[in-house]
This record gives structure tokens, sequence and C-alpha cells, in this order.
């Protein structure tokens, strides 16, 4: 398999499609830009697909092309890791609507050859996992021995496990939701709309000008951050402490290092993102509610799903996907039958916790995925 | 494998292989994983978050939750087992939890400590001392047994809801013993009930 171009780092495939979306548009090509680790095994029983959250990417155990920084989840997936290159085959694309070489409102429109822009259909998370499977159709993988995923690539996973629940033998959902409350949705509102009053953003057409909505772009992002992380973590690692001087200035530089640590934040993330990706993928996850989509009861999401193993992990510090919001999911899979884990760990760092050093969070995945492997 | 506590060898011996079970109040999980090897289909509810992790890093499946709250989700008779081990006198709840354990379940395993035990009665009554023994080694402030409960007690507890004892077993220590005297002669009894 080593020499099949299909498999390694850094891969590419354009699909011809058409990808029939939710929202009504049919695209087409598909492009997905992913990585695999690890060979298939002969009988095909090995594979694992990794879905990543909102500004993630494919490169989930590899060197980032941009920031020259490891992998996403290193923690997680590498040698002796629960995630293990010499025991699975392990998949990871970057998602529709990104910007990591995926189809995304910066690609090109064959109608014009110019970048999609606005023009981009509005996508939802069932499109992302429909692109998802069109791509293990190319790779030549049937079966899913796990898909995991942390926030919005938990949400991929309970997609998963309704939309395709012949092909999903394991689920793992850590710190995520069966839908986006009103909260979330004011969340990405607030980062959509600084995006959007940036004057460079041009109404998404800037891509020509090579001058993206950047300040905007880092407001969001300073935005979302905070609710990645919990009040008494930030107390920890910042307090009232001030950056680089001995008293407050008076004005508006950044005084205190909170200040400090979320400009660079938002400033180095829009070396990495872009801006519309932003906005099409936060719509994504405010569309999402898994109940919605079967009849309003969210049990009947999983009503195919008597063969998958799920396990969910929540933490006691994240507030932007409360633990309520896995224990909702335990509930519909206890009332459909499926068996179904669930634990909540404690950690400080919030909602973060998924892609932090939390040991129990290893051992828990790695117990799960071993006796999914022993059946 | 370590031994088992006694009252769960008595119901890991007497649950037919293959059933499907949720233990409710599992610990860590150790007569899941010994159900498991007799090819039962095992589930597990547990409030400790460290004895979930546990259970589950040995790859059962244990929800974290609540007697009290966590049972209503389950259809009907989706077990021909519930076991509740060591866990009726610590629900907020007992009645409510034990007619939920009957609607889930097709039979129920229920074991207790039996308040009525002589050396609980020796110590309340000639002590006059809230008991500390084996069995409820914790002191009164801190158990979490907060709905202590006899054998006859609960004898009469499921006669009045019209549930049908079809086994009980006795235990002193690790020591099997008869149904005469159990009330005051038996530190746990194990009850296997049905409707």
């Amino acid at each position: 398999m080593s020499d099949d171009s299909r498999f390694g780092l850094a891969r590419s495939v354009t699909l011809p499609g058409p990808l029939a979306l939710d929202g009504g548009a049919r695209l087409s090509p598909v492009s997905i830009a992913y990585e695999t680790y690890g060979t298939l095994d002969a009988a095909g029983t090995n594979a694992i697909l990794i879905c990543h959250a909102l500004t993630g990417d494919q490169h989930v155990a590899s060197t980032h092309p941009i920031t020259g920084k490891p992998g996403w989840w290193t923690r997680m997936v590498g040698s002796g890791k629960p995630i293990d290159p010499a025991r699975h085959f392990i998949i990871c694309a970057n998602v529709l609507g990104s910007c990591l070489g995926s189809s995304g409102p910066a690609s090109i429109d064959p109608a014009t050859g110019t970048p999609y822009a606005m023009r981009f259909p509005v996508i939802t998370i069932r499109d992302m996992v429909r692109a998802q499977a069109m791509l293990l159709d190319h790779l030549g993988v049937r079966m899913l021995a796990a898909v995991v995923g942390g926030s919005m690539g938990g949400m991929q996973v309970l997609q998963w496990a309704a939309t395709y629940p012949e092909r999903v033998l394991s689920a793992v959902v850590i710190a995520s939701a069966a839908r986006h409350s009103a909260q979330n949705i004011a969340f990405h509102e607030v980062g959509r709309q600084a995006i959007m009053a940036d004057p460079r953003w041009r109404n998404g057409d800037y891509y020509a000008e090579g001058d993206p909505p950047a300040s905007g772009l880092a407001v969001a992002r300073m935005a979302a951050h905070i609710t990645y992380l919990s009040e008494a973590g930030l107390t920890e690692k910042f307090g009232r402490r001030l950056q680089a001087r001995d008293a407050k200035s008076f004005g508006f530089d950044a005084d205190f290092q909170i200040e400090s640590y979320l400009r660079h934040q938002g400033i180095s993330f829009v070396d990495r993102f872009d801006a519309n990706s932003y906005l099409y993928i936060t719509r994504a996850m405010d569309y999402f509610d898994l109940a919605e989509e079967h009849g309003g009861l969210l049990a009947n999401a999983f009503a195919g799903s008597k063969r998958t193993r799920f396990c969910l992990v929540s933490f006691d510090t994240d507030w932007l996907y409360p633990t309520a919001e896995s224990r909702a999911i335990v509930h519909a899979l206890n009332a459909a039958g499926a068996p179904v884990s669930f634990v909540e760990l404690s950690s400080p760092f919030g909602h973060d916790a998924f892609l932090l050093d939390v040991p129990e969070l290893n051992r828990v995945v790695d117990g799960f995925l071993r006796a999914g492997e022993s059946r | 494998m370590s031994e088992l506590r006694p009252d769960l060898a008595v119901i890991a011996d007497h649950v037919k292989p293959g059933a499907r079970v949720l233990d409710v109040g599992c610990g860590d999980g150790e007569l899941m994983a010994v159900l498991r090897s007799r090819g039962c289909d095992a589930r597990g509810i547990e409030i400790d978050r460290g004895n979930v992790s546990a259970a589950v890093g040995r790859g059962l499946s244990v929800i974290q939750g609540d007697a009290d709250t966590d049972l209503v989700n389950y259809p009907d008779k989706a077990f021909d087992y519930a076991i509740l081990s060591q866990t009726l006198q610590t629900a907020r709840a007992p009645d409510k939890v034990l007619e939920e354990l009957m609607r889930i379940g097709r039979r129920a395993f229920v074991s207790f400590p039996n308040f009525a035990y002589w050396r609980v009665r020796l110590s309340l009554a000639w002590g006059g001392r809230m008991p500390v023994t084996p069995a409820l080694p914790v002191s009164w402030y801190e158990t979490q047994n907060i709905h202590q409960l006899t054998i006859d007690d609960f004898r009469a507890f499921v006669r009045e809801r019209g549930i049908t004892v079809e086994q009980a077993w006795f235990l002193t220590g690790s020591r099997r013993r008869g149904a005469a005297a159990a009330n005051l002669r038996a530190e746990h009894a194990v009850f296997l009930v049905s409707r």
C-alpha cells in the first residue's frame, strides 16, 4: 500500500461529484485534502476516521504547513497513543467549507474561474460527513472501526452514526452536543458580525486584492477563544496581572496579560484561516440539530445504530458544550438501546480540555477502542 | 481477577449466560467484567467519576449517572436482569428506583445490608450508638446509606407492590446461611424479584 499515492501525508483528491447538499445546491467537483497514517489491514477492520473541530484541519499528527507547529491532536494520535498508526489506519480530512485544501469559499468556482467567496453554497455538518464518505469510498474503506472527534468533530461523529450506521462500529464523541444552543449560536453571530463589519471583507470578495478582513477575523477568534477556556483557568493563568509593565497605562494598550494573550491568539489565527470559511463553518454548526432531522426526537437519530458502540466524554469546566448536552445524547442512546459509555471528566481547561493534557481522557478512549477491537 | 464481593458472586452465579444486564451502581464494573466473560451484554450506571472511567477504561459500557434520575430513559423490559447491588439504601427515593428497575428489567437482583442483623441491633440497643460494622463501615454523618432497611422491611415492601420474590440468599461475611431467622442472623441479603 505504501506506493499507493492515495495514502500518506498531505494528500488531496478532486472527485467529480456532484455532492447533493442539504441546502439544495449540488457541488461539483469536490476537492478533499486529507492525511492517512498507518496501514489498512487486509480485512479492512482497523480504519479510524478523525473529525476535526471548527478551525482544525487534516494535520492531526503532522506538522502544520503554515504554523510549523505539531499536529493538533498528538496527545491522542501517535505511537503508543490510544489511536496508534501501528494498530490503526487513521484518516483525517479537512472539512468541506474549510480552507486547508478542501472545497470552500476560497476554492475556484468552475463556472466563473474565480473564487466562490459568498457564492459557495451554505453547507451543513451532514454535508461534511457526506463528503468524508465520498473520500472513504475513494480510499476503498468500507467499515470504520471508529469515528472520533471533539467539539464540531463530535457533531460529525454523531452525524456519521445517524447517517451511515452500518459503516460505524464505534463512535467517540468528546465535548460536543447534538444541537447548537441559543448561546452557541449567539457567540458565533458575534464572530460573523465582526468579520462582516470589517470594510476589507468586501461582501466576501477580498481574494483578488490579497487584503483579507484580518481585523474582523482576529476579533472573531478572540471572542471565540474566551468560550474555549474556563473562568477559573483564565484566573489561574492570567488573573489581573499586567503585561510587561508595573502600572496601568491609563490608555487602551494591552495593559493586562489576558488582553495581550487574546490579541496574540487573534493575530496568529488570521495567518492560517480564511474569514469566509469561518462564516461558512460556524453557520454549519449553528444549523446542526440532529433531533430536528429525525422528527424532533433525538433517539430516532440512532434507530439504525444498534450495532454502533458509543463513548461520550464531557468536561466539568466546559460551559460551551456543557455536560447536560452529552447527557441528553446518552439518554437518547439509552432510549434507542445502543451500547453507550459516558463520563464527565474533571479538568481546569474548559472546552479546550479535549485538546490538552487530560490523562483520564486517553485512558477512557484507549479502553473503549481496545474493547471494540477485541469483539 | 480478584474475588467478587460475596453478594456479587451470588448474582454472577445466577445470571443466565448471554443475558442482557443493566448493573445500576456498578462501581468499577467488577461484576460486569465477570458477566461479560460469560457472554452477557452488560451495561452499567455509576455515580462516581473515578469508578466510571476505570470501568470504561476496561472496555465496559458504563455511563456516569444516578439511579434516582437516569433510569427513566431506558425502554420497558430492555434487559433480562436489572441489578441493584448495595445501592437501594443509598437512593433518595428507593421505592421509585425499584419501580424503574421492575419496568426496565424482566427480573431484578437487589442486594443490601440488613439493618436488623444482630450485631447492628446490639450496637443500637446496648451501645446506644449507630452501628459501624464490616457491612456498614462508615459513621452516621458520612454514610451514603440514607435509607437503611431490614430483610423483613424489604419483604413487606415488595409484597405491598405486587412484586414476587423468586429466590433469596442470605450472607454473613462471605458465608451463606439459611433463611431461618435471616432477619436476625444475616448481615446481607440478595433477592431475585419479578412482577
